[in-house]
C-alpha cells in the first residue's frame, strides 16, 4: 500500500512540477534576458485560466476555449509589455517591483469587476473525464496525467527551440551578454518583446490546464509566483534546464513532504506531536531546500554562464 | 396676506414635525450586519435577500411597526465590522443588530451592542464562548452553536458503524473546533485513523485524496468552507472517490456552492438544521419565493435570517415601547413565530433547541442542485455550552 501512495504522491508533484514549470520558464528568461523582475507573471496565469473559463463558456468546448485562451494571453502579454513593462527596463529593481506590483493590484481587482468575486468553474473536457485504475485499487484522474504529458510536451518543445532554433540561439546570448548580442545588430527590444509574450503566453497556457481542476478567482496567481520565483532562484537565473529541473524538485519534495512528514515523524515521536510538527515543518521544506542551494551553489543548480 | 401665509407655513411645519417625533417613536430600527464583500458575500447575500424579501412580504412592517433598515458591509473584518456597528448604535440609533455571518465578527461586536443596551441577534454565527461564559441577556442567537452541526455528523458516523474516519479541515480555530465538535458526536464510536490539516486557501488536494484512496478509510469528515469546497469536492469526484468513501461534512456542501459544484457534490451528506425540500408549515413558499425574485436557492444562512424576521415580527406585536429593552427581551424569549425548521425554542443561554438533520445533495427535476432531507439525528437538541452561562442559574 505504503509503495502505491509514493506512486501516487510522486505523480501529484510531477504535475504540480509541471505547472511550476511553465510558470518559471517564462519568468526566468524575462528575469534572465531582460534582467527585469515581473511580479506580475503570476496574473498571467490567472488571465490564462480566466480566458479559459470566457473561451469555454461561450464555445461550450474546453480543447477550442483553451486553443483561443493561447493567443488571448500572448496578446495580453504583449500589451502589458508594450504600456508599461516596457518603460521599467532601464528603471532599477525596486521601482520594477512597485510598478509590476501595481499590475497585481489592478488586474486583480480588473477580473473582479468583469467575472465577479466569486469563483468560477469550468468543466473538464468530456473525454478526459474520470479516472484510471494505474495499479490495482489505485485511481488516478486522467485529466490531471493529461496536464503532466502536455506540460512534458511542451518542455520538449521549449528545449528545441532554445537550443535548436536561431531565435533560441539569441535568446540564450541575450540571457548571457544582452548588450554584446545588441552590439551584434540585433533588435533586442524586439527579442524581449517576443520573450515576453512567450512567457506570458505559457504562464496563461498553465492557467487555462489548472482551470478545470482549480476554481478560477481573483488572486489564484500570487501563491504560485512565490513558487515560481523560488523554482528560478534554484534553477539558475535564465536557465531554462535549470528551471524545469528545479520545478520538478520544488513540486516533488512540496507535495512528497506534506504527504510523509508527517509519517516519517512518528518514526521518531509520538503520534500527536508528529502531526503537530509535520505540519508545521511540511510547508518549510521548499524555502529549506532553496536556503540550501543558495549556501551551497550560489547562483543556482544550472547558472547562465556570464 | 403674506401674514397669513407665514402663519400657516409655520403651522404646517409644526405639524409635519410633530407627526414625524410620532412616527419616529413607533418605527422599529434595524441594522443588518453581513458579509457583502469578497469571496464569502455570497453567504451574506442570501441572509440579507431573505430577511429583505420577509419584509417585503409583510409590508415593510414587523408586528405592524415600520421598519427602517439599515444595512452595512462588515468585510469579514472583525475591527471595521466593530465601526460598522457603533455607527449603527450611534448615527441610526438602532433597537436591533441582526447579523452576522462569521464567529470572529460576532465575537467583535456582540460586548460594544449590548453594552449599548441594544439587542443582537445573530442569525448564523454561534461561537462557543458567546453561548456560555460571555451570554448576555440583549444577546439572542437564531442559528446554532458552532460546534452542533459538526456534531450532527460525529452522531450519524456512530450510528453508522463507521469503524475507520479520515478528517480533514483547514488549520485554523474554526476548522479545529469542527474537528472537535465531530469527535465529541462520535466518542463511542470508531477510530479516527487520521487528521490531516491543510493550509487555509490551499486550492489542490491532490496529496490529501491520494492519502484518503491509500487509506480506505469507511468515511472522510471534512469541514471546508467557501471556494476550498468547491475544489476539494471537484477533486473529490474526479479522483473517483464519492463512490468509494462516503463525504461527510459541515457548510461544505450547500446552497451557496453547490453552484459551482454542481453533479460533483450529488450523493455527499452534510449536516444541516434545515433543507430546502422539508415540509414543514410556509417552507415551500418561502424557498418558492426566494427563487423567484433572486433566481437561486436558498441556503441555510437565508432560512435563518429569514427565521429572524418572522421571530421579530412575533415577538414585536407584543411590544408597545421599544426603548423598554427589558419589556422586547421578553417578547423575543417567549415569541412563538412559525419556524420553517418546524420546532423552535429558546434555551437558557437563548440559543435555539431545535431538532438538526442530515442532508444530501441531489439534483431537482428542474436540473437545480440542493441538499435534501435524509433523516433527523438530533431532536429537540440545545447545545453543551448553555451550562456555562449566568443566565441558565
Amino acid at each position: 500500500m505504503y509503495a502505491t501512495l509514493i506512486l501516487v504522491q510522486t505523480l501529484n508533484g510531477l504535475q504540480l512540477g509541471i505547472i511550476l514549470f511553465l510558470i518559471a520558464a517564462g519568468l526566468t528568461l524575462v528575469f534572465g534576458v531582460m534582467d527585469f523582475i515581473n511580479l506580475a507573471h503570476g496574473v498571467q496565469y490567472m488571465l490564462g485560466a480566466y480566458f479559459a473559463y470566457e473561451f469555454t463558456t461561450l464555445t461550450g468546448s474546453f480543447t477550442l476555449g483553451l486553443l483561443m485562451a493561447l493567443p488571448a494571453a500572448l496578446l495580453a502579454g504583449l500589451v502589458l509589455e508594450a504600456f508599461i513593462f516596457r518603460h521599467l527596463y532601464d528603471r532599477d529593481h525596486l521601482e520594477q517591483v512597485l510598478a509590476t506590483f501595481g499590475v497585481i493590484l489592478f488586474l486583480n481587482q480588473g477580473v473582479k469587476v468583469v467575472w465577479g468575486a466569486s469563483p468560477l468553474f469550468v468543466p473538464v473536457p468530456d473525454w478526459l473525464q474520470g479516472s484510471i485504475e494505474i495499479l490495482p485499487g489505485f485511481f488516478y484522474p486522467i485529466y490531471r496525467l493529461a496536464i503532466i504529458a502536455a506540460g512534458l510536451g511542451v518542455a520538449a518543445l521549449l528545449y528545441f527551440l532554445v537550443n535548436h532554433t536561431r531565435a533560441g540561439m539569441l535568446v540564450r546570448a541575450g540571457a548571457s551578454n544582452a548588450t554584446m548580442v545588441a552590439a551584434l545588430g540585433v533588435d533586442i527590444r524586439f527579442l524581449f518583446m517576443i520573450v515576453f509574450g512567450f512567457g506570458a503566453m505559457l504562464a496563461g497556457f498553465a492557467g487555462a490546464m489548472v482551470a478545470p481542476i482549480l476554481s478560477v478567482e481573483p488572486g489564484m496567481g500570487d501563491n504560485l509566483l512565490i513558487l515560481a520565483f523560488v523554482v528560478i532562484v534554484i534553477g539558475g537565473i535564465g536557465s531554462i534546464r535549470g528551471a524545469f529541473i528545479a520545478a520538478l524538485l520544488i513540486g516533488l519534495v512540496d507535495t512528497l513532504g506534506r504527504g510523509f512528514s508527517t509519517d516519517l515523524l512518528r518514526l521518531v515521536m509520538d503520534p500527536s506531536a508528529a502531526s503537530q510538527t509535520g505540519r508545521a515543518i511540511a510547508p518549510m521544506l521548499t524555502y529549506i531546500l532553496m536556503a540550501l542551494v543558495l549556501v551551497f551553489r550560489p547562483s543556482g543548480l544550472f547558472p547562465v554562464k556570464k | 396676506m403674506t401674514g397669513m401665509k407665514k402663519l400657516a407655513g409655520a403651522a404646517l411645519a409644526l405639524c409635519m414635525a410633530t407627526t414625524a417625533a410620532a412616527a419616529q417613536d413607533t418605527h422599529v430600527r434595524i441594522g443588518l450586519m453581513y458579509t457583502l464583500s469578497g469571496p464569502p458575500a455570497a453567504l451574506g447575500e442570501q441572509s440579507r435577500d431573505a430577511f429583505l424579501l420577509a419584509l417585503e412580504q409583510m409590508g415593510g412592517k414587523l408586528g405592524g411597526k415600520e421598519v427602517v433598515l439599515t444595512i452595512v458591509d462588515d468585510e469579514l473584518k472583525p475591527d471595521v465590522a466593530v465601526t460598522r456597528a457603533r455607527g449603527l448604535i450611534e448615527r441610526d440609533d438602532v433597537h436591533f443588530v441582526i447579523g452576522p455571518i462569521f464567529s470572529n465578527v460576532a465575537q467583535a461586536i456582540q460586548k460594544p451592542i449590548v453594552d449599548a443596551g441594544r439587542i443582537m441577534i445573530s442569525s448564523n454565527a454561534g461561537p462557543s464562548d458567546l453561548a456560555g461564559e460571555q451570554c448576555h441577556p440583549n444577546y439572542f442567537n437564531t442559528a446554532f452553536q458552532n460546534d452542533q452541526v459538526h456534531e450532527v455528523m460525529g452522531a450519524v458516523a456512530k450510528e453508522r458503524g463507521y469503524q475507520r474516519v479520515f478528517l480533514l479541515t483547514p488549520n485554523y480555530q474554526a476548522g479545529r473546533d469542527s474537528m472537535a465538535g465531530f469527535k465529541r458526536g462520535f466518542e463511542g464510536g470508531g477510530e479516527i485513523i487520521d487528521e490531516v490539516y491543510v493550509p487555509m486557501n490551499q486550492l489542490d488536494f491532490s496529496g490529501e485524496l491520494a492519502r484518503i484512496a491509500a487509506l480506505q478509510p469507511d468515511a472522510v469528515f471534512t469541514f471546508m468552507p467557501g471556494g476550498m469546497g468547491v475544489n476539494l469536492v471537484r477533486q473529490y469526484a474526479q479522483a473517483g472517490l464519492t463512490d468509494r468513501v462516503p463525504f461527510l461534512s459541515a457548510f461544505t456542501v450547500d446552497e451557496t456552492n453547490l453552484p459551482a459544484q454542481q453533479a460533483a457534490a450529488q450523493g455527499m451528506y452534510s449536516g444541516a438544521t434545515w433543507t430546502p425540500d422539508m415540509d414543514t408549515p410556509g417552507n415551500a413558499e418561502f424557498v418558492a419565493a426566494f427563487e423567484a425574485k433572486y433566481d437561486r436557492v436558498p441556503a441555510l444562512y437565508a432560512m435563518q435570517a429569514y427565521d429572524t424576521a418572522m421571530l421579530l415580527d412575533a415577538a414585536l406585536a407584543n411590544v408597545d415601547d421599544l426603548s423598554d429593552v427589558e419589556a422586547v427581551r421578553a417578547a423575543l424569549k417567549t415569541a412563538e413565530f412559525p419556524s420553517l425548521r418546524g420546532a423552535f425554542r429558546f434555551n437558557t443561554n437563548q440559543h435555539p433547541v431545535q431538532n438538526f438533520v442530515l442532508a444530501q445533495v441531489a439534483q431537482r427535476a428542474d436540473g437545480k442542485y440542493q441538499t435534501q432531507f435524509v433523516e433527523e439525528v438530533f431532536t429537540d437538541y440545545g447545545d453543551n455550552y448553555a451550562a456555562l452561562c449566568s443566565m441558565s442559574q
